[in-house]
C-alpha cells in the first residue's frame, strides 16, 4: 500500500536546483499529494517567486524521482494560498544559514507595505548583526545582497515575500 | 462567477511582457553590477507574472491556443500593451523613471486585483502583489537619489519626467472595456488609481526636488493596439525566433 509517507520520503530527495541544501519540503512548497491509483501520484506544487526559472526543473525532478521509483506521477501547479517565505521549516532555515546564505525572518513586517527599513540581517559567516543592504536584488529573484561591517564578507539574503 | 475578457487580461499581460523586455535590454549594460542585477531581476519577476496572465488567456480563448502562441505569434496591432512601457530605455534616469510611473500605476492595480471578482485575476494578483510592492519601492528611491542627486543626474530626471509624463495619462483613461470590467467587479475604477498613483507621485516627486509637469497633452492608443514605432522593434526581437523557425522548440 502506498501511503503520502512513502511519496515525501521520495520527494525528500529532490533538492532546490538552485539551492541544493534544500529540498522541496524544506521550501515548502509541496501543496498536495494525491494517491488516485496504487502507480498514480498527483503532487501539486505551488511556485515561489513568479519569474523563478527553478520551477520546471523541479516540476520535471519531482516527475523523474517519482518515475524512478515506479510511479506514474502528474505534477499540478496552485496559486493559492500564495507561496511565502514563512513556509519555510525552521531546518530549512538552518541549513541555509549553514550553506551561508542568511535565511527570511519569519513573520516579518507587511510585505505588501511600500516602503519600509531594510531588515535586520545576521552575517551567516560571523554572526554579526553589523550588516548592511547592498541591493534588494540579488543573484536571484529570491535574494537579497548585503555585506557584513564586521567580516566584510558580501553575503545572500534570502528576502521575505 | 465574473471572468474577465481575454483582451482585458492580455493588456494586463502586455504591459508587463514589454516592459520586461525593455529592461531586459539593460542586461550586462547596467551602471554598476548591483543596478544591472536589479532591473534584470524585476524583468523576470513581470516576464513570470505576464506568463500566469498568458496561461489564462490561452484559456479564456480556448482554441488550442498557448502562452508562448499569445507571446510570440501576435504582431504589433493584436498588442495590447500601454504607451509608456514600449518607450526606449533611454539614459538610467529615464528608464528609473518609466520604471517609476508603471511600478507606480502597478502596485495600486495589483492592491485592486488581489480582491477582483475573477478569482484567477485575484490568484495571480495575490501572488504578484507582494513582488511589485519590491518594484515600486526600489524605483522610488532611484527617482530620489537621481533628483536630489548631483546637478548633473537631476537635470536628467527632471528632463526624463518631462518626456514622460505624455505617456501616463493612458493608464487612467477608461474606455468601453475598462468600464465593462470595472462594472462586473473585476477591474479597479481607474479614478481611484489616478488618485493614488499622484498623491504617491507628488510626493516622491517633491522628495526627489523634482517638478510636476504642467498640465499636457496626454497620448492615448496603446491598449486599443495603436502603437508608435518602437513596438515592432521589440517585437521583432522577442519573437525573432517564432518568425524565422516557425514552430521551433528549445
Amino acid at each position: 500500500m502506498v501511503t503520502e509517507k512513502t511519496i515525501r520520503e521520495i520527494l525528500s530527495e529532490v533538492k532546490d536546483p538552485e539551492i541544493p541544501v534544500l529540498s522541496l519540503e524544506d521550501m515548502g512548497i509541496i501543496r498536495d499529494i494525491t494517491i488516485s491509483s496504487p502507480t498514480e501520484i498527483i503532487v501539486t506544487i505551488t511556485p515561489t517567486y513568479s519569474g523563478c526559472p527553478a520551477m520546471d526543473t523541479i516540476a520535471d525532478d519531482i516527475e523523474s524521482a517519482l518515475m524512478e521509483a515506479g510511479f506514474s506521477p502528474t505534477v499540478k501547479t496552485t496559486l493559492d494560498p500564495p507561496w511565502t517565505t514563512d513556509w519555510m521549516s525552521e531546518e530549512g532555515r538552518k541549513k541555509l544559514e549553514d550553506y551561508g546564505i542568511a535565511p527570511p525572518q519569519k513573520g516579518s513586517h507587511n510585505k505588501r507595505s511600500l516602503f519600509g527599513k531594510a531588515p535586520e540581517v545576521r552575517c551567516p559567516h560571523c554572526k554579526s548583526m553589523n550588516t548592511a543592504m547592498l541591493s534588494q536584488f540579488g543573484s536571484t529573484p529570491c535574494k537579497s545582497l548585503y555585506k557584513c561591517q564586521d567580516c566584510f564578507e558580501p553575503f545572500d539574503y534570502f528576502k521575505c515575500i | 462567477m465574473a471572468q474577465a475578457s481575454e483582451k482585458y487580461v492580455l493588456r494586463l499581460a502586455d504591459n508587463i511582457l514589454i516592459l520586461g523586455q525593455r529592461l531586459g535590454e539593460w542586461c550586462g549594460h547596467g551602471p554598476v553590477l548591483e543596478q544591472d542585477i536589479a532591473l534584470t531581476n524585476i524583468a523576470l519577476d513581470l516576464i513570470g507574472q505576464s506568463r500566469m496572465l498568458y496561461q489564462y488567456a490561452a484559456e479564456i480563448r480556448n482554441d488550442g491556443s498557448t502562452e508562448d502562441d499569445l507571446a510570440m505569434k501576435r504582431d504589433v496591432f493584436d498588442y495590447y500593451n500601454c504607451l509608456l512601457v514600449e518607450q526606449p530605455n533611454g539614459d538610467w534616469g529615464k528608464t528609473i523613471v518609466r520604471q517609476f510611473f508603471f511600478d507606480t500605476y502597478h502596485y495600486y492595480l495589483q492592491e485592486f486585483l488581489v480582491n477582483s471578482s475573477d478569482q484567477r485575476l485575484s490568484e495571480i494578483a495575490r501572488k504578484s502583489f507582494k513582488e511589485v510592492a519590491y518594484h515600486a519601492q526600489y524605483s522610488a528611491e532611484w527617482v530620489i537619489r537621481l533628483g536630489d542627486g548631483t546637478e548633473e543626474s537631476h537635470q536628467r530626471v527632471q528632463s526624463s519626467v518631462n518626456d514622460l509624463w505624455t505617456f501616463t495619462g493612458e493608464l487612467f483613461t477608461p474606455d468601453e472595456l475598462d468600464r465593462e470590467m470595472q462594472e462586473q467587479g473585476i477591474g479597479p475604477d481607474l479614478d481611484v488609481i489616478a488618485a493614488n498613483w499622484n498623491k504617491k507621485v507628488n510626493e516622491i516627486l517633491e522628495i526627489a526636488t523634482l517638478q510636476i509637469p504642467e498640465e499636457t497633452f496626454m497620448q492615448s492608443g496603446g491598449k486599443q493596439g495603436e502603437h508608435g514605432e518602437y513596438l515592432g522593434f521589440i517585437l521583432a526581437e522577442l519573437q525573432f525566433m517564432q518568425r524565422a523557425y516557425p514552430d521551433m522548440k528549445w
